[in-house]
């Protein structure tokens, strides 16, 4: 498949030289290439799914080493591997229930099929439990039964005939089901900001005034959503030193009539006692409810704790991440250009290693992000609601399997 | 009808070559990258390697630069290829650059160039040869030749289409690193080009200010001077030679004239990146003499206003753009990458296939599957390449090192360069130094700052060696070209004695003859192998500003008192000039940086104007013509006309000394004569009075300095110059005046004429 091949490539070009800026339009580009793979990928005649669970591992993987800061890319391609199985277990457990029927139906002519009935009986009881399953560390750590199910639907067919053409049709059905939840997938991740914004009413009240810092898509909806409603309310905007993004979200906010007052970063701590809730995107949210999120966040997070203000988090569902900070896989910062701080004509004869020790003497750190604890979060909002920080690890679950958090190792380290 | 039928196919291709403005916009943006620098500052190395496959912090040179034109939205990149051309080709066809998708390399090979203006002007000719190709065809189908060479044609015609230049390019080194946006660079260009048909090439420049004691940029090229006009942005003088020594440039008055405002600085870097247009392929090929860009190139455009050709400047601020010229800007490159100035192509992103790297705390770069024992330490701004080795106690600071090296316990690597496969056994001491790929230094080897290794030398164990050395296991080519920038020049000679020395290295490697051991036992202690080159030509004196040591604290304090005294002759010249002082033209201030420089071009401008006349007299050449050449002289120099009339009587008189004569009438006789022939072109110059007192003065002073024959004759030769017209007696008597009240020695000659001017008194008297 060429075609996918150059795609890929394209696309992990523009990783590696950082052409795609935002976590949401990373995640989206990535799941529409994981979908094109999924589409032109060959299914064999057996497990199928695993044939797409390799497929898209192998490119998830590369795609995942183009840009490691860039955690979306990893988010998405483990949710598209969750879609593949769990895609894979209902059409199981469908194919199951009516080869079920059909025993049932057979059972009145032949008695042979006893022994048969009764082992399918128990992979349909087994099925059924892990489709209707709440997503629990139990079941997680559980033997998945889809691989023992599969083939012992095979063994227990009663005619060929009609078996080949069930598998065929169930292999473009996977194909198509896997591609249809892949739609919903990018769905979810244009949709996210509207659906975070639904609930900006809940949340913002007359009268309030409003922290941000930096700039977020996320934010600007969600307060724009707020102000469409009727309520209205003050926003202080912290700018978001080197990069000013914050200027940007002035601009825009004054654009569409609210009030707002810009300040510098360093004066969150003496205005914090002002505000009413602090709210602010983030760069991506941990298993244990830590954020990743623009440097700076983390000051703000200990003002709003020092004066009790709530700090909310808004994230749309691809920032999500099933794994812990303290994993060394995750790279959590990226240092940029010492160019975004100071004039390098400037400061051009400090760093003249000429003369001297021939070592520099100035050393320059520009970090793209700050972690916040989850201990210093009020609330995360995400597509699917509020939820506590001490919860996250739950709302992870519910979109990522299992399997998939260790399968990443174990290829970087086979690599 | 045949002549008639190309013509009109001529026609057709030139139409279709040169298509509207709106079309070339459209074109996609090409860029030029010369692979190869046409000077020898990295030698010994690139006796062996092209310069452009260095590694800079592990990533060959010629990769950040087709990553940021790729980067940059270039779609076309010609790598011409000289020096190692093999080698540069095979490493881009086997590397992931000829398989993008938006954007192709090409590469030009030619082994008999010799300057960046050579490979401009081939370019230039496969231009050329394409539209004449293009003709050609169009001529064969018409006229329906054979097949065969049809078909021969079609060939000729696809290998130079793959070489063709459409609109403005990127002209670039292979050893550029930039990350800048060429948009807002390339818009300005396209927007003055349609403006000004003139504007062809838009050059980029970046503030960095040159060390005030060693007068030279951080990157080690020679201080620059620029002048651009502030408003426009056009490029007005541009001097990276200036003469140091008498702490002033020169700039011509017309300058100052002609702009309205200008500002001078010696702040700015050139990044060596250009914007060009078509025009400067011709200009190259117009100008068979320009070879080096900014030399000839950049000052004959500057220079040249029949053309009127210009140049503009676009500043970068946030981004970065350096060219390596020297092991000192390869030195300051590298630290500005590891201090990710450089951003996105910096060790742990990968651009272009480079290895994965993590960064780690105090801009410490570590590749995967290092060895690291526990106990040695890897200090701050250190890279450390894909599967190396580091023994116990090492300490490492400030350093890049390669892939797959084994450096043993108790070494100590201090801001130094070591690339692939290096082997440095235990107890070495490396500051400041570059160490090529398959070095091996022996137990307790020392290399003193700025030694340069160059591939598979052999250090022997516990040598030193001194301080500035450039080790290669080639010998320094003896006979030195005259023109010491060709880099290739011996190349392929190179190349050959690199085999038969290999195969000698092997030799006693494999037998232990005691042949090639013995020739550098004395050079490289035991079981060294390799030459030390001597001092190049710049002598002890240059090495220290091009090495990648620091400058010796010595030399520092050296330059500053140097400097110190400079700094007053300066003072007591008024001509300090400020970083970036605006000068404006209607002002004076230029006027106390002429005076000086001034005297020295009158000394030209008169001995120029002698050599003039006397060639006039060997070869009888018209009067007229003599007028012609004394004036173009004149405007040249920019002398007034008083200039040339004292020059003109000077070289007259000179030449009436020189006619051979045995008395002083004579010699009197003799001037007569020169006097008479020539007063035509004497008197073309004495359009005033002034002119006059400033021949008088000028015979003055040749009396009593180098012409003293003549004093005992002074007033007789003004009597001939009076009769003969050529001195009015207003001008006599004002000189006369002059001289009253001056000192008695001045009054020699006044005294001497003291009877001519009474009688001109009383004639003038009797006149009115």
């Amino acid at each position: 498949m060429p075609d996918t091949q150059a795609l890929v490539n394209d696309f992990l070009n523009k990783l590696k030289k950082r052409k795609i800026e935002g976590s949401q339009a990373t995640a989206r580009q990535t799941a529409e290439l994981l979908r094109s793979v999924i589409s032109q990928q060959r299914v064999p005649y057996t497990n199928q799914a695993g044939a797409l669970i390799d497929a898209v591992k192998a490119i998830g993987e590369q795609l995942i080493a183009a840009n490691p800061v860039e955690l979306a890319v990893g988010n998405i391609v483990r949710r598209v591997l969750h879609i593949i199985r769990e895609e894979d277990l209902s059409l199981t457990t469908a194919a199951i229930g009516g080869l079920n029927l059909s025993a049932v139906s057979d059972d009145e002519n032949d008695d042979d099929r006893d022994g048969d009935s009764t082992l399918s009986a128990a992979a349909v009881a087994a099925a059924a439990r892990s489709t209707l399953r709440p997503p629990s560390l139990q079941t997680l750590l559980e033997d998945t039964p889809v691989s023992a199910a599969v083939p012992q639907t095979s063994s227990s067919g009663g005619d060929s005939e009609g078996k080949t053409a069930d598998k065929s049709s169930r292999s473009r059905k996977l194909k198509h089901d896997v591609i249809e939840a892949v739609n919903e997938l990018i769905q979810d991740i244009v949709t996210c900001h509207e659906q975070i914004a639904e609930q900006a009413v809940e949340h913002i009240h007359q009268n309030e005034v409003i922290l941000t810092l930096g700039s977020s898509r996320t934010v600007l909806e969600f307060l724009f959503a707020a102000k469409e409603k009727k309520r209205s309310f003050r926003v202080f905007v912290a700018e978001g030193a080197p990069r000013y993004q914050g200027h940007l979200l002035a601009k825009e906010l004054v654009a569409r009539g609210l009030q707002t007052t810009l300040i510098t970063d360093s004066a969150v701590f003496a205005m914090i006692s002002r505000v009413n809730m602090v709210i602010v995107g983030a760069h991506a949210v941990m298993a244990n409810g830590g954020v990743i999120a623009p440097v700076g966040m983390n000051l703000v997070a200990l003002a709003a704790q020092k004066h009790a203000v709530p700090f909310v988090v808004l994230a749309g569902s691809h920032k999500l991440c099933p794994l812990y900070p303290h994993n060394p896989e995750v790279l959590l910062n990226e240092l940029r250009s010492p160019s975004e701080l100071l004039d390098f004509g400037e400061f051009s004869d400090c760093m003249d290693f000429g003369s001297g020790s021939g070592s520099p003497l100035l050393h320059v750190v520009n970090p793209a992000f700050d972690y916040v604890p989850p201990k210093l979060v009020s609330l995360f909002i995400t597509d699917a609601g509020g939820h506590n920080p001490s919860y996250m690890y739950r709302l992870i679950a519910d979109y990522y399997s299992a399997d998939d958090l260790v399968v990443q190792r174990r290829a970087t380290a086979g690599n | 009808m045949g002549a008639q039928k190309k013509r009109a196919a001529a026609a057709a291709a030139a139409a279709r070559v040169s298509e509207d403005p709106d079309d070339l916009a459209r074109q996609p943006l090409q860029a030029i990258l010369l692979a190869d620098s046409f000077t020898t500052k990295f030698r010994p190395i690139t006796l062996e390697r092209p310069k452009v496959l260095l590694p800079l912090v592990n990533v060959p040179m010629i990769n950040y630069t087709l990553a940021w034109l790729e980067a940059a939205g270039v779609a076309e990149v010609f790598v011409f290829c000289c020096a190692h051309s093999k080698q540069v080709i095979d490493y881009l066809e086997n590397s992931e650059w000829f398989s993008q998708p938006n954007f192709t390399v090409k590469t030009i090979e030619s082994h008999n160039i010799i300057s960046a203006g050579d490979a401009l002007r081939l370019i230039y000719e496969q231009n050329v040869a394409l539209v004449d190709i293009a003709c050609l065809l169009k001529l064969v189908s018409l006229s329906r030749l054979k097949l065969a060479t049809c078909y021969t044609l079609t060939i000729c015609f696809l290998v130079v289409l793959s070489f063709k230049i459409h609109g403005d390019f990127v002209l670039i080194s292979g050893d550029t690193v930039s990350n800048m946006s060429l948009t807002q660079a390339l818009q300005e260009h396209k927007e003055r080009k349609k403006k000004d048909n003139n504007a062809v090439m838009t050059m980029i420049i970046k503030k960095s200010k040159p060390s005030p004691i060693t007068r030279q940029s951080r990157l080690g090229t020679d201080e620059l001077f620029m002048a651009i006009d502030p408003n426009t942005k056009q490029l007005l003088y541009y001097e990276d030679k200036a003469d140091h020594s008498k702490g002033t440039i020169c700039l011509d008055k017309m300058l100052l004239a002609e702009n309205p405002s200008i500002s001078l600085h010696n702040d700015k870097q050139d990044c060596y990146i250009d914007i060009c247009s078509p025009e400067v392929l011709s200009l190259f090929t117009d100008n068979f003499d320009y070879q080096h860009l900014r030399r000839h190139f950049v000052k004959g455009l500057l220079l040249d206003d029949i053309m009127g050709y210009k140049i503009f400047t676009h500043e970068i601020h946030s981004s970065y753009a350096a060219r390596i010229d020297n092991y000192r800007s390869y030195d300051i490159v590298s630290k500005d990458i590891i201090q990710r100035w450089t951003y996105p192509y910096v060790p742990d992103v990968k651009f272009c296939g480079n290895r994965a790297t993590k960064l780690e705390r105090r801009g410490m770069y570590r590749a995967l599957e290092i060895e690291q024992s526990r106990s040695a330490q890897v200090g701050s701004f250190t890279v450390i390449g894909y599967g190396t080795k580091i023994g116990s106690n090492s300490k490492i600071s400030d350093s890049v090192i390669g892939e797959g090296c084994t450096i043993g316990s108790n070494v100590l690597i201090e801001g130094s360069y070591i690339w692939d496969n290096v082997i440095i056994e235990d107890g070495c001491e490396l500051r400041h130094v570059i160490v090529c790929d398959g070095v091996i230094m022996k137990a307790g080897a020392v290399l003193k700052p700025g030694v340069v290794l160059s591939f598979k030398v052999v250090i022997g164990e516990r040598f030193v060696v001194p301080a500035y050395s450039k080790v290669s296991l080639l010998q320094q080519p003896t006979v030195h070209d005259s023109d010491e920038e060709l880099e290739y020049a011996d190349n392929s000679s190179g190349t050959v004695e690199f085999s038969s020395i290999q195969g000698t290295a092997d030799q006693s490697n494999g037998e232990m003859t005691s042949e090639s051991s013995e020739a550098h036992k004395p050079k490289l202690g035991t079981g060294g192998v390799g030459y030390i080159w001597s001092i190049c030509e710049g002598g002890q004196e240059e090495e220290w500003r091009h090495s990648v040591a620091p400058i010796p604290e010595d030399k520092l304090t050296e330059l500053s008192e140097a400097m110190d005294d400079d700094q007053e002759l300066v003072t007591q010249d008024r001509t300090a000039l400020s970083t970036s002082g605006e000068l404006i033209s209607d002002s004076n201030a230029s006027e106390g940086d002429d005076n000086e420089d001034s005297k020295d071009d009158s000394v030209y401008f008169e001995k120029e104007v002698e050599a003039t006349f006397l060639r006039a007299v060997e070869e009888n050449v018209k009067v007229d013509h003599v007028i012609l050449e004394v004036n173009s002289l004149r405007l040249s120099y920019n002398m007034t006309s008083a200039d040339c009339a004292g020059a003109v009587f000077y070289s007259m008189m000179k030449l009436a000394i020189k006619t051979p004569h045995s008395s002083a009438s004579e010699l009197q006789q003799n001037t007569a004569n020169i006097i008479t022939t020539w007063q035509k072109l004497l008197k073309s110059y004495l359009l005033e009075i002034d002119e006059e007192i400033e021949i008088i003065l000028k015979f003055e002073e040749m009396c009593l300095e180098s012409a003293k024959e003549f004093s005992p004759l002074f007033a007789r030769i003004l009597h001939i110059l009076y009769d003969k017209d050529i001195l009015q007696e207003d001008a006599i008597l004002r000189w006369a005046d002059e001289k009253e009240g001056a000192d008695e020695s001045d009054k020699v000659f006044v005294r001497q004429s003291e009877k001519f001017i009474q009688w001109l008194r009383e004639a003038s008297e009797e006149e009115d």
